[in-house]
């Protein structure tokens, strides 16, 4: 099958996300006899492009337009329908991120094909074409059956390993039509959440709840996060009351994650938090109730007072990272 | 202002999720189904413009008879009235396209939904609704005001926020941010039996995708526990056991 792969950047750099979605859609290829094309909308350089070969594309279609360099959901839309026609696409892979999310869509209705919203593994069949995903926000997974000719697969970050080899991409440029309306949404004030680590691209979360006492005490969980190079998270009493921003909640009604590792600190685990941390591969629970529900879904546990752990943690993870 | 709210019913969130033997649906024994609780935070939004603008709020639904007391619960919430597409909502481009056929006939100025219903957290509907109908679309907004025929938003973006501005007609998916759900007065309640509610035939059976088997996430092992005054056993073990630093 011959897979198409939007190959998203940030400002003209690829990141963690791109590379899975590339290395996701060459095994797809690779079981199936099929190429692999890249689409790149903005400006990239030369040598970024053809580095994508790198993560598993044959041919990389450069769509440069400076009205494309930030996202416009529809027109990124467009030329993707445009070139997985061209390509005679079989499969098209978007990974799962905010800016996938607003495009997988639209590529689907313009393609009229079945889209799996959040897939977490390679194909189990190719015929029929079955993915698994998760569902009811991680307490369920489900297999989703896609009927139609095209597929679109909305590849959830931090699900796919990166695979590299040492080959490059051919290049061409690519011209779609846009049209006036696609750019109908206009961009007025950019708020960069400086220099932190997107949570839903962070392999390391540092998360801490109402077992803080308040929102004076997360001095300690940023320098943990910091240390560690991981992203920071809150249960959703705290977002409530308002000690930490909504976009740090990670709950059922919050964000979904599955990072490498995640830390739960003072956060007794209700089942709506647990079922948004589930797919963590290793969770750490700090909490001083023994009967705190999260240890039966931790990997390692310290029953004690957060207050004492985490400042004593903090210097172990010094001790460590001076040592390696 | 005409405002369409698209509303959902999923298990509540404490819900134990559990599935039938045969695997194929959820175990619907004993669950309480509400209504999906960023279609809530939708719905308040619109009922807040509208209270200072003026308009109308239709709420509308793609589901079996079953999701009625949801739909009657939205409108004691205050939408003015409902429509229910009696079918099975079996995928995101069917649901968004019998809506879009609704849509095309009444001529909205804002559609408004959820940014993810919490069963299967697909997030297609709002974007695959705006492709059909030809008209922008914020998949994921945190807030939202509209000046004349002018909207501005605040969506979620990779690392930050975004405020954007596009003109009416659009869809917005609701997130968390943009208004704080209401809980219906009791006149509200009374008043919500008889709003109108039209039920209309789906246009169409097509879908392109269908969720097949179903099954719960493999249990985690035992949890280890550390003793507190050994912290270094913890990074220790995160390295050489789990290798995850």
């Amino acid at each position: 099958m011959s897979v198409l792969v939007f190959a998203e950047n940030w400002d003209g750099k690829f990141k963690k996300s791109t590379y899975e979605a590339l290395s996701y859609g060459a095994e797809i290829a690779k079981q199936t006899g099929g190429s692999v094309t890249a689409v790149v909308i903005g400006n990239v350089s030369d040598e970024g492009l053809t580095s994508l070969g790198k993560y598993g594309a044959q041919k990389v279609l450069s769509v440069k337009n400076d009205k494309l360099n930030t996202l416009k959901p529809s027109a990124y839309a467009s030329a993707i329908a445009q070139v997985a026609q061209k390509e005679n696409a079989k499969v098209v892979v978007i990974s799962y991120t905010y800016s996938g999310k607003s495009v997988a869509g639209r590529v689907a209705v313009k393609l009229k094909a079945g889209l799996v919203a959040g897939a977490t593994a390679i194909p189990s069949s190719t015929s029929p074409f079955t993915i698994r995903k998760k569902c009811f926000s991680g307490k369920g997974l489900t297999d989703v059956v896609v009927s139609s000719d095209i597929k679109i697969i909305g590849l959830t970050p931090n699900s796919y390993k990166i695979e590299t080899k040492e080959e490059s991409a051919a290049v061409e440029n690519f011209t779609p039509t846009i049209a006036d309306t696609d750019f109908s949404v206009t961009s007025k004030e950019v708020k960069k959440t400086s220099g932190k680590i997107p949570l839903t691209e962070a392999e390391i979360v540092v998360s801490a709840g109402r077992g803080l006492k308040g929102p004076e005490n997360w001095g300690m969980i940023e320098e943990l996060a910091e240390l560690l190079g991981a992203a920071t998270a809150c249960s959703k009493p705290v977002a409530d009351v308002g000690w930490r921003p909504h976009h740090e909640h990670v709950g059922q009604t919050g964000i979904t994650i599955g990072p490498n590792l995640y830390f739960a600190i003072g956060i007794s685990g209700a089942i709506q938090h647990l079922a948004g941390v589930s797919s963590s591969k290793v969770i750490v629970v700090i909490n001083n109730d023994k009967e705190a529900p999260f240890f039966k879904a931790a990997t390692y546990g310290i029953c004690a007072d957060a207050f004492e752990v985490v400042p004593k943690l903090i210097e172990e993870v010094k001790k460590f990272k001076s040592a390696h | 202002m005409k405002f369409l709210v698209c509303i959902t019913q999923v298990p509540d969130t404490t819900t134990k999720i559990n599935f039938t033997p045969d695997k194929k649906a959820l175990n619907a024994a004993g669950v309480q189904f509400i209504i999906n609780p960023y279609d809530e935070i939708a719905l308040t939004r619109a009922l807040e413009i509208k209270e200072a603008a003026g308009g109308t709020v239709t709420v509308i639904n793609v589901g079996l008879p079953a999701t009625e007391a949801n739909i009657r619960k939205a409108l004691a919430i205050g939408a003015d009235d409902a429509i229910r597409i009696n079918a099975d909502p079996t995928d995101a481009y069917f649901v968004a396209s019998q809506i879009a056929e609704v849509a095309k006939k009444n001529s909205y100025d804002v559609i408004l939904t959820g940014k993810e219903a919490i069963d299967f957290n697909g997030g297609q509907v709002p974007t695959m609704l705006a492709e059909f109908l030809n008209i922008s679309s914020v998949s994921v907004a945190t807030k939202l005001d509209i000046n004349g025929t002018v909207a501005t938003l605040e969506r979620e973006i990779d690392g930050g926020k975004e405020v954007v501005e596009t003109s009416l007609p659009f869809v917005a998916g609701a997130q968390k941010g943009m208004a704080e759900p209401r809980i219906p007065n009791m006149r509200g309640i009374m008043t919500a039996r008889t709003k109108p509610l039209t039920v209309l035939e789906p246009t169409t059976t097509e879908t392109l995708s269908s969720s097949t088997t179903f099954e719960l996430p493999a249990a985690k092992g035992e949890c280890k526990m550390i003793d507190p005054n050994n912290v270094a056993e913890l990074v220790n073990l995160l390295h050489t056991e789990a290798k995850v630093i």
